[in-house]
């Protein structure tokens, strides 16, 4: 097997393997064990695992003010500025809000993405030219993938409350617009498995990105695809009952957990997959999404210039002192007319 | 050492190897890689390991606890550097990164895209500091430490130049520069370090400037360059030496007096600060302003970089001015006062004495770039300018690295330009390879030296490229610029790829276009080039 294939096979293999897991553990009545005792032992995984990491990223020093500059920098007045350079080189912290706003919530960075490729030119003598083309389709997918996620676990949220909060009802409503079908179908849905697919497709067309792309990449990829699947076979196809599993939830969240009848194996791996995620996250490159707040190359200013920043570790070290060079040099300064603090014979007494 | 033509070396193949990168170890070819630190130079700066090694042998002579410090030293960096710690992190490998580092366009070698770059550290960090790196290996990208992944990091930090493009583009702004310079730290904590860049080091250090100047060959050259500017002029540009007392110490790279054509800018600054009667002195002490330390280290950027506010401080002088220089801008801007530590209270906010503007966007640090210095003027109405003295010159400007995406400074150095030459004599190359997203010049960060001058060659590929575009298409004859590492690499990176193509500093412009009181007639540019008109008098009384 060559690296790709490994890599694929190792992280298909593990999701396929949890679903099994889910399934046969549930056909033999541990309930228990994969609606109660799973859920929250990933719960605890995952704010125990944010909160370590997040603490250890608070608590390492900034050394220097390093941001990107991405932008014409504040100098004089009159210097023309744009929006977009006072947002992609911020001038002060309020600037900084703007910034990591754009970058967290619009994707600011991955927006900017080029593709360049190398095109044939018979018209220059090396006949090659390289061609800079702007490429969205990446933050597209990105976009795609992580606004219909975030719909998605805010819909959820109705098995959280009783009653259904409104606003999250009515997300559900916009997000069901298109009623062709009974029952209603969410949009992002769709839109969730073609941004899956897209970025796994992206991996695997691209040689490149296939040489780089770890077993720990296809796995966050597959997993949620299963999470996806599972979820979307039970809405629309094989049913299980809403109303024990809200029961079920609402068992977890008010700490008195319940096991109710009639809840299918389906629901307890698609629960099972997702309690896989919570407890992954903390461990892996999903971290980027709390990690991007603490980016020092787009969280800091660019107001190096007026602004001072200290580090902490600041340490004095070892330069080579104006005196030292003079005594190493001063006869030949002198005689070249270059001033200096000590005229030779002043020097020489001095030494005696 | 023989060059491939250019046609050959722009066939880039962009398939990458067949076995999984673990598995592939460089291969070191002549032309790819810098030569070893002599023992000398790491003598002179107290680093460690000092030895004669070579990289083409087998042994690098590697001291025998190396594993340790550099594990060692990988903790230690993680507990001082959020960035390298995040960094290592919070990667999702979207290769976002990967198709916009100039060395990877340039060689289509994988472990030159940035997102690989990194790996070959975070999979040392992966295995010796993450539970998850332990226990799964190779799956989440870890692996041993070994004597190959040593020289691995050698060969593909030492392709990085510290552009910082790819952070641009990585949606966490993961900074590969950052861990190149951490990793390059590492590398050189066992002894392993190249010539150039320490030579360089080393010479700053002990001398002043990167060429090993003593002040009395510092004072000469620039004394020569000041007869030129007579011979040329007929202006006579007097400077003065650590002169106590002068309102401002000027701090450029030693690529503007020791070489072409950085010495052209060199005599553009003498004759602008010669018409605007400044008070100021040239300092042979704190003569650099590159700093080639921080191409090594953290540390040894601060040992260089203190010269700067300790000889401005002995001098007495109020604030400092900056000549064009990229690095040397990256580390004033982003490291210099954070070095040392507090404001520099012996200095002034900086006031042009010419305009009276008070650069408030310097109040802290107390330096001011030569553009905005020029711009300021500008813009004030200050210089009497002639740009048909720029007529033969027809312009695009390349971005600096360090002052695009370590500082910001695009409009200055554009407003200057749009003086100093005649209407319609400026191109800007292709919007993706400008500004923020400008390309390298492939050989910064320490490794311009002979002996890796395919790499170099590979890595300018892409700039060379879009000069060549607005060749093509506009007729551009002189890539402008505002780094004195660029006039040092930028020429032989044209002669290779565009040859009709030169290298010219701004300030360079300025000097040819100045018209002072007295001055005698031009009859060519700061080069000895005939200019427009002269020469072909028939011709000119026709128009009339
Ligand atoms: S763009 Fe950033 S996150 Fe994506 S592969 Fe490159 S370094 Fe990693
Ligand atoms: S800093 Fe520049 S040279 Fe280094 S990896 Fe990034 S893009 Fe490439």
């Amino acid at each position: 097997m060559n690296f790709t294939q490994r890599h694929i096979t190792v992280a298909l293999a593990a999701v396929l393997g949890l679903i099994a897991v889910a399934y046969v553990g549930v056909q033999g009545n541990l309930q228990l064990l994969f609606g109660v005792v799973v859920p929250y032992l990933a719960l605890l995984l995952f704010f125990e695992g944010i909160i370590y990491r997040v603490i250890k990223w608070a608590r390492s020093p900034v050394p220097f003010k390093i941001p990107t500059t991405a932008g014409q920098v504040k100098s004089l007045p009159w210097v023309p500025r744009t929006l977009g350079d006072k947002l992609d080189n911020p001038e002060s912290k309020a600037w900084v809000l703007g910034r990591m706003a754009l970058e967290v919530l619009a994707f600011r960075s991955l927006f900017r993405n080029t593709r360049t490729e190398l095109v044939p030119d018979p018209k220059f003598p090396e006949k090659a030219r390289l061609v800079h083309w702007s490429y969205k389709w990446l933050w597209l997918g990105a976009i795609a993938f992580h606004y219909a996620f975030l719909i998605i676990v805010l819909r959820h949220l109705r098995f959280f409350f009783e009653p259904t909060p409104h606003a999250i009802a009515l997300l559900g409503e916009i997000d069901g617009f298109w009623q062709f079908f009974i029952p209603t179908f969410y949009l992002t849905d769709i839109i969730i498995v073609l941004a899956l697919l897209y970025l796994l497709g992206r991996r695997l067309a691209n040689a490149n990105l296939r040489y780089i792309t770890l077993a720990s990449d296809y796995f966050p990829l597959f997993l949620i695809l299963g999470i996806v699947s599972t979820g979307i076979l039970m809405r629309y196809f094989f049913k299980t009952d809403i109303t024990a599993v809200k029961q079920l939830i609402m068992g977890l969240v008010s700490l008195k957990p319940v096991i109710p009848a009639g809840i299918s194996p389906l629901f307890y791996v698609h629960l099972f997959l997702v309690c896989v995620l919570l407890a992954y996250f903390p461990y892996s490159k999903l971290l980027h999404a709390p990690g991007v707040f603490f980016s020092p190359t787009r969280n800091l200013p660019g107001d190096n210039r007026w602004a001072l920043h200290v580090n902490p570790w600041n340490y004095p070290v070892k330069f080579h002192p104006y005196m030292e060079y003079e005594d190493q040099f001063r006869d030949a300064m002198y005689e070249a007319g270059i001033p200096v603090e000590k005229e030779p014979e002043t020097a020489e007494v001095e030494e005696e | 050492m023989s060059l491939p033509k250019p046609e050959e070396l722009a066939r880039v193949n962009y398939q990458p190897p067949a076995r999984g990168w673990m598995e592939v170890k460089p291969d070191f070819r002549p032309g790819t890689y810098c030569n070893a630190a002599s023992p000398k130079w790491l003598e002179w700066i107290d680093y460690p390991y000092p030895r004669q090694w070579s990289v083409a042998e087998e042994d690098w002579q590697l001291p025998e606890n190396w594993k340790e410090i550099v594990l060692e030293g990988m903790e230690d960096r993680l507990a001082r550097f959020r960035s390298l710690k995040l960094f290592f992190d919070i990667c999702v490998r979207c290769g976002a990164c990967a198709d916009k580092c100039h060395f990877f366009l340039g060689t289509g070698d994988p472990k030159n895209m940035p997102v690989l770059r990194a790996e070959l550290l975070r999979s040392v960090y992966k295995r010796y500091f993450t539970r998850i790196g332990k226990a799964l290996g190779e799956l989440v990208g870890a692996r041993d430490l070994d004597e190959k992944v040593i020289k691995e990091w050698f060969f593909y930090l030492y392709q990085c130049t510290i552009c910082r493009r790819c952070s641009l583009f990585c949606p966490y702004g993961i900074d590969m520069a950052e861990m190149t310079l951490l990793g390059r730290e590492m590398l050189a904590s066992i002894g392993i370090n190249i010539d150039w860049a320490m030579a360089s080091v080393a010479q700053c250090y002990d001398k002043g400037s990167h060429i090993g100047a003593t002040p009395q060959a510092f004072k000469d050259m620039i004394d020569f360059l000041a007869e030129e500017n007579e011979r040329i002029t007929g202006i006579k540009t007097p400077v003065s030496y650590n002169r106590k007392g002068a309102e401002i110490l000027f701090v450029t790279p030693s690529g503007d007096y020791f070489a072409d054509p950085g010495t052209f800018t060199l005599m553009g600054y003498l004759l602008l600060f010669t018409y605007l009667d400044l008070d100021w002195t040239f300092s042979t002490y704190a003569a650099e302003g590159g700093n080639f330390g921080w191409f090594v280290s953290h540390e040894m950027g601060k040992r260089l970089n203190a010269k700067i506010y300790h000889e401005a401080e002995r001098l007495k002088v109020k604030w400092i001015l900056g000549g064009e220089c990229g690095h040397m801008w990256r580390v004033c801007n982003q490291y210099m006062p954070t070095w040392f530590g507090q404001v520099p209270s012996f200095l002034e906010v900086p006031v042009s004495p010419v305009t009276g503007t008070v650069f408030e966007n310097a109040r802290v640090h107390k330096m001011v770039h030569i553009s905005e210095f020029t711009a300021d003027l500008l813009r004030h109405n200050k210089l009497k300018l002639d740009p048909q003295r720029n007529a033969h010159i027809k312009l695009t400007f390349h971005d600096s690295c360090n002052t695009s995406r370590g500082m910001g400074i695009f409009e200055e150095p554009r407003y200057i330009i749009q003086h100093v030459l005649p209407e319609g004599h400026f191109f800007e190359m292709p919007p993706n390879t400008i500004r923020e997203k400008t390309f390298c010049c492939g050989s910064s960060s320490g490794i311009n030296a002979n002996e890796n001058m395919e790499l170099r060659m590979q890595g300018g590929f892409p700039r060379a490229n879009a000069v060549r575009y607005v060749h093509e298409r506009y007729g551009v004859n002189h890539l402008g610029c505002i780094c004195a590492l660029d006039r040092a690499t930028l020429p032989t990176l044209l002669q290779y790829w565009v040859p009709e193509v030169e290298v010219t500093g701004i300030t360079e412009l300025v000097g040819n276009a100045l018209v002072f009181e007295g001055e005698i007639e031009r009859t060519t540019d700061l080069r000895d080039r005939d200019l427009v008109g002269v020469g072909e008098q028939e011709g000119g009384e026709e128009e009339e």
